[in-house]
C-alpha cells in the first residue's frame, strides 16, 4: 500500500518534544548532579508504578501521531498519478483497522449482540416486526446470542488475559536476567531480590502493574476484534476506539501548552527578576493585567476569535483533519498564553533570589556579560522549578480540556478527545435504559490517565523541590510510629488545579 | 491604611485598562466586525446588505479608533472603542443581541449565581479545614497515608463526572431532590442542596491536601515545640496554636476568590440549569453573543481585583505582624 505521509503542525511540535526529551536525557545521563534527583524519582514506588502506566498512553498517543494518507486503490487519472485519499490516517488507525471501519447503526451496549433500539425487520415470510436486530459486526459469530455470549466472552478474554500473562512471564525473566548479569548473581537469587523488593529500582512494584496492565490489554485485544467492548455511540462507532483515539487528544494538549507557555514564562520571567528596574514593571503589570482576567473567560473570548478566523478563512486548509489540528494547536497556544503567569511569578521571584548570591555577584564583577550569567548561572538553578510545574500543571490540563469542550470552546468537534465523548453522551442520560457506557469510558481512561500523571508529578516533586526534604525531617520531632510513610504524598505546591 | 487602599485602587486603573485593551484587540482587531457578521449570518450565502445592516443594529458600523467624519471630540467619542470598550468603565455593557440590556441581566443573575457559590464556599471551607486537621491530627498513620491517596484519587476525577454521577445518583436513581431548575425564596432550597454538595466534593481533593500541607508545615515551627513542652494536650496545640497560625495562608487563597463567587461556577450551573452569570456566559459562547462575553470579561477581572485587595486588606485583621505602609 503506498502513502503519502502527512506532519500536521500538532504532530511536528510532538516530534520536537520528544527529541528534547531525548537530547535532555542523553545529556542529564552525562551530568551526575543532574542524575541525583533522577535517580530519586526511579527510586519512589507509585512514582515508577505511575510512569508504567503513563509510558502504555505515551505509546498509544505517540502511534496516533504518525500521520499519512493512503493512496486511493483506483487510480484514474490518466498520467498514473496517484491520488492520496482526503482522510489522514494514523499509523494506530491502520493498526486498529477493524475497529474504526466496523461501524453499527446506532448505539448498543458493551458485549452486546443486538441493537440499543428497535427496529422494524421484515421476516422471511413477508411480516413486519418490531425488535432489536442483531449487531453486524458485535457478537456477529454466534449463532445464539442469548445461551453462548457469556461463555464465548469468558473463553476469549481467558485466552487473551492467558496470552498477556504469557507476555508478562517471559519480560520478567528478560528483565530478571539482565539484572543478574548486571550483578553478577544466579537468576533465582535475582527473582528472589525482585520478590522481596529489596532491588534499588522498585521493580516489583512495576512488575505488578505490568501485570495487571498486559491481563488487561491482552483480553482487551483478545475481545475487541469480536465484540464493541464498550459498546457504540451514536452513530455506531466504537467506544473503545474512541477512548483510545482521546488519549492523544489528552497528551497533545496536556504537553504542548506547556511547551508553547514556557518561553514566555522563562524569558519574562527571568528577565524581570534579573533586571529589575523599568523591565520588571512593565513584566509585572503585564502578567497581573493577564491573571486578572479570569481564565476560562479569556480562553473562551480567545477560542471564539479563532473560530471565526478559521471559519470565514475555510479555503486555508485541504482536509477537515488539518483544520481540526490547528484548531487544536491555538487551544494549546491559547491555553499556554493563558497560564504562562503563573510561572513566570515563580521564576521572578527565584530569579530575584539567586541575583543577590555571591557566585553571581562575583560572575558580574568579573564583567561576564548578562547572556552568559543568566544562561549558565541562573537558567540552571531555576530548571527545577520549570519542571515542578511542567509536570504538575500536565493533569489540570486533560481535565480542562473536557471542560473546555463541554462549554463550546474546546477542541475541534470532529476531533476525539474525551470532552467531545462526554458532550456527546451526556444528551443521552435522560434515555431509558440509560447510554451510560460512552461517558463511563471516557471517565474511566481519563481518570487513568490523570491519577497516574497525578502520581509522576508527586513522585518528581519530592525529588526536586528542595523544601520537600526538610519537611519531613522537621515533621517528625514527634516520634511516631511509622516514619516511612510519612514522606509520601507530601507537596508544596500552590498551583491551582482545576480553577473552573 | 487609608494611603494604601487609596494607592491600590488607583494601581487597579491602568490594569483595567490593559484589560479593556485586551479584550478590544481580541474582538475587533483580530477579526473585523465584518468577519463577525458573515460568522453569525452564515459563511456562504450572506450579502453585504445584511452585513451592514447587522452592524448598524450593534453600533459596530463606525470606526475602530478614530473617526474622521466627525469634528472635535466626536472623533474619539463616535469609535468602537469609546462606545463599545470604554463605556464598560461606566458599566454599561450595551444591549444582548436578544436586544435586552446587559447590565440589567447582570444585576438580576447574580443572586441565583451567589445563592449557589456562597454555600459552596463557606462550607468547603469549614469541611476542608476539618478533614485537613484530622489527617494532620493523625498524621503518619494509616488514616494519614490513605487520607492522602483519597485526596489524589478526588483530585484525578474530572469535575463533569462529579456532577453527571451526582445527578444520577441522587436524583436520576434516588429521586431525591430535582435533577434540574431554580426556584424563587425558601423553593429554591431543593434545587440547591445537590448543587452545593457536588460544589463541595468535586474540590474537596485539592484543597484538603492543600490546607495538610498548610498545616503541616506549621506543625514544624518552634512556638509549636514550645506549646508542646509546656504539656499542652495536643489538641489544644492543633486546634488553638496551629489552626490559628495556618488561617493566613489559608485566607490568602479563599478570600481572592470571594468576589468571584458572583461568577458563579459556570459548568455547575449550566448543568443544573440555574439562571445566574455562569450559565449566562455559556449561552453567550454557545450562541456567540460577543457583547456579552465582553462585558463578563471585564465583570471578572474586576472582581479579581477587587478580590487581591481585600486579601491584603486581610492581612492585616488577622496577623498583626503585618503593617501596610
Amino acid at each position: 500500500m503506498s502513502f503519502k505521509p502527512v506532519i500536521l503542525w500538532t504532530d511536528a511540535l510532538v516530534y520536537l518534544l520528544v527529541a528534547v526529551i531525548i537530547v535532555f536525557a542523553w545529556y542529564v545521563r552525562r551530568n551526575e548532579h543532574l542524575r541525583a534527583p533522577w535517580r530519586r524519582v526511579i527510586r519512589s514506588a507509585s512514582g515508577m508504578v505511575s510512569l508504567t502506566v503513563l509510558i502504555f498512553f505515551i505509546a498509544v498517543g505517540l502511534l496516533d501521531t504518525v500521520h499519512l494518507r493512503p493512496a486511493v486503490e483506483k487510480s484514474n487519472s490518466a498520467n498514473g498519478e496517484r491520488i492520496y485519499s482526503v482522510d489522514v490516517l494514523s499509523l494506530f488507525d491502520l493498526i486498529a483497522g477493524p475497529l474504526r471501519t466496523r461501524v453499527e447503526k446506532t448505539y448498543s451496549a458493551p458485549f452486546a449482540a443486538y441493537l440499543y433500539a428497535r427496529e422494524t425487520v421484515e421476516l422471511p415470510d413477508g411480516k413486519q416486526v418490531r425488535e432489536f436486530p442483531r449487531l453486524e459486526f458485535g457478537g456477529a459469530h454466534l449463532q445464539d446470542p442469548e445461551t453462548q455470549l457469556v461463555a464465548d466472552v469468558v473463553r476469549r478474554a481467558g485466552a487473551g488475559g492467558g496470552v498477556g500473562l504469557l507476555l508478562w512471564g517471559v519480560v520478567v525473566a528478560s528483565l530478571t536476567t539482565v539484572l543478574a548479569r548486571r550483578d553478577g548473581k544466579n537468576f533465582l537469587p535475582a527473582l528472589f531480590n525482585i520478590w522481596r523488593g529489596t532491588t534499588e529500582v522498585p521493580w516489583k512494584a512495576i512488575c505488578g502493574m505490568l501485570a495487571l496492565i498486559l491481563l488487561l490489554l491482552g483480553a482487551a485485544l483478545a475481545l475487541c476484534g469480536y465484540y464493541h467492548i464498550f459498546g457504540t455511540d451514536k452513530v455506531g462507532q466504537d467506544v473503545f476506539y474512541q477512548s483510545l483515539k482521546s488519549i492523544r487528544t489528552g497528551l497533545v494538549i496536556g504537553t504542548l501548552a506547556t511547551l508553547m507557555m514556557l518561553p514566555f514564562a522563562l524569558f519574562l520571567g527571568i528577565m524581570a527578576g534579573y533586571f529589575r528596574g523599568w523591565v520588571d514593571d512593565v513584566i509585572q503589570y503585564l502578567y497581573t493585567t493577564l491573571s486578572s482576567i479570569p481564565s476560562v473567560l479569556l480562553i473562551a473570548a480567545t477560542v471564539l476569535m479563532i473560530q471565526v478566523y478559521i471559519e470565514t478563512r475555510t479555503e486555508l486548509f485541504d482536509t477537515i483533519a488539518a483544520r481540526a489540528d490547528l484548531r487544536l494547536l491555538f487551544l494549546c497556544i491559547i491555553l499556554g498564553v493563558t497560564s504562562w503567569t503563573g510561572l513566570c511569578r515563580l521564576l521572578r521571584g527565584e530569579t530575584l533570589k539567586l541575583r543577590e548570591m555571591e557566585y553571581i555577584q562575583a560572575a558580574q564583577a568579573f564583567g561576564v556579560s548578562h547572556w552568559r550569567i543568566v544562561s549558565r548561572h541562573i537558567l540552571p538553578n531555576v530548571m527545577h522549578i520549570v519542571l515542578i510545574s511542567t509536570v504538575m500543571d500536565f493533569s489540570g490540563l486533560v481535565l480542562a480540556e473536557a471542560v473546555l469542550s463541554y462549554v463550546g470552546v474546546g477542541v475541534d468537534p470532529s476531533t476525539i478527545s474525551f470532552g467531545t465523548m462526554i458532550n456527546a453522551a451526556r444528551l443521552e442520560m435522560a434515555r431509558e435504559p440509560m447510554v451510560w457506557w460512552a461517558l463511563l469510558a471516557a471517565f474511566g481512561f481519563m481518570f487513568a490517565l490523570v491519577l497516574s500523571a497525578n502520581l509522576f508529578a508527586d513522585a518528581v516533586q519530592n525529588a526536586f523541590d528542595p523544601r520537600v526534604k526538610i519537611l519531613p525531617a522537621k515533621a517528625g520531632i514527634l516520634p511516631h510510629r511509622r516514619r516511612r510513610e510519612e514522606s509520601k504524598g507530601k507537596s508544596v505546591s500552590s498551583t491551582v488545579e482545576d480553577s473552573f | 491604611m487609608l494611603n494604601y487602599i487609596v494607592r491600590r485602587v488607583l494601581y487597579a486603573i491602568p490594569i483595567l485598562i490593559g484589560v479593556n485593551l485586551i479584550t478590544f484587540t481580541l474582538f475587533f482587531v483580530v477579526n473585523s466586525p465584518d468577519d463577525m457578521a458573515r460568522m453569525q449570518l452564515g459563511i456562504k450565502r450572506v450579502t453585504p446588505e445584511a452585513i451592514t445592516k447587522w452592524k448598524q443594529e450593534r453600533g459596530y458600523d463606525k470606526p475602530l479608533m478614530f473617526n474622521d467624519t466627525e469634528e472635535g471630540y466626536a472623533q474619539f467619542t463616535h469609535t468602537i472603542f469609546f462606545e463599545k470598550s470604554a463605556a464598560m468603565f461606566a458599566f454599561r455593557f450595551g444591549r444582548a443581541d436578544d436586544g435586552r440590556d446587559i447590565a440589567h441581566e447582570i444585576k438580576t443573575r447574580m443572586v441565583p449565581s451567589l445563592a449557589i457559590a456562597l454555600p459552596v464556599f463557606l462550607l468547603g471551607l469549614g469541611v476542608y479545614i476539618v478533614f485537613a486537621l484530622i489527617m494532620v491530627f493523625f498524621r503518619a498513620t494509616y488514616v494519614d497515608f490513605w487520607g492522602v491517596v483519597l485526596c489524589v484519587a478526588l483530585m484525578s476525577i474530572s469535575g463533569l463526572f462529579y456532577i453527571i454521577g451526582g445527578q444520577f445518583l441522587i436524583s436520576k436513581l434516588w429521586h431525591l431532590v430535582p435533577i434540574s431548575g431554580y426556584g424563587s425564596g425558601p423553593d429554591a432550597a431543593k434545587f440547591l442542596v445537590l448543587p452545593v454538595i457536588i460544589g463541595v466534593v468535586s474540590g474537596a481533593g485539592a484543597s484538603i491536601r492543600w490546607y495538610r500541607t498548610i498545616f503541616l508545615e506549621e506543625m514544624g515551627k518552634d512556638y509549636v515545640r514550645t506549646a508542646r513542652a509546656k504539656g499542652l494536650p495536643e489538641s489544644i496545640v492543633l486546634f488553638r496554636h496551629v489552626l490559628r497560625n495556618a488561617m493566613i495562608p489559608i485566607l490568602t487563597g479563599a478570600v481572592v476568590v470571594i468576589p468571584l463567587l458572583f461568577l458563579g461556577s459556570f459548568i455547575a450551573e449550566s448543568f443544573f440549569g440555574i439562571p445566574g452569570l455562569g450559565s449566562y456566559t455559556i449561552d453567550a459562547i454557545n450562541s456567540q453573543d460577543f457583547a456579552v462575553v465582553r462585558a463578563m470579561v471585564f465583570l471578572g477581572s474586576l472582581l479579581y481585583i477587587v478580590g487581591l485587595l481585600l486579601t491584603d486588606i486581610s492581612y492585616t485583621l488577622v496577623d498583626p505582624r503585618i503593617r501596610l505602609e
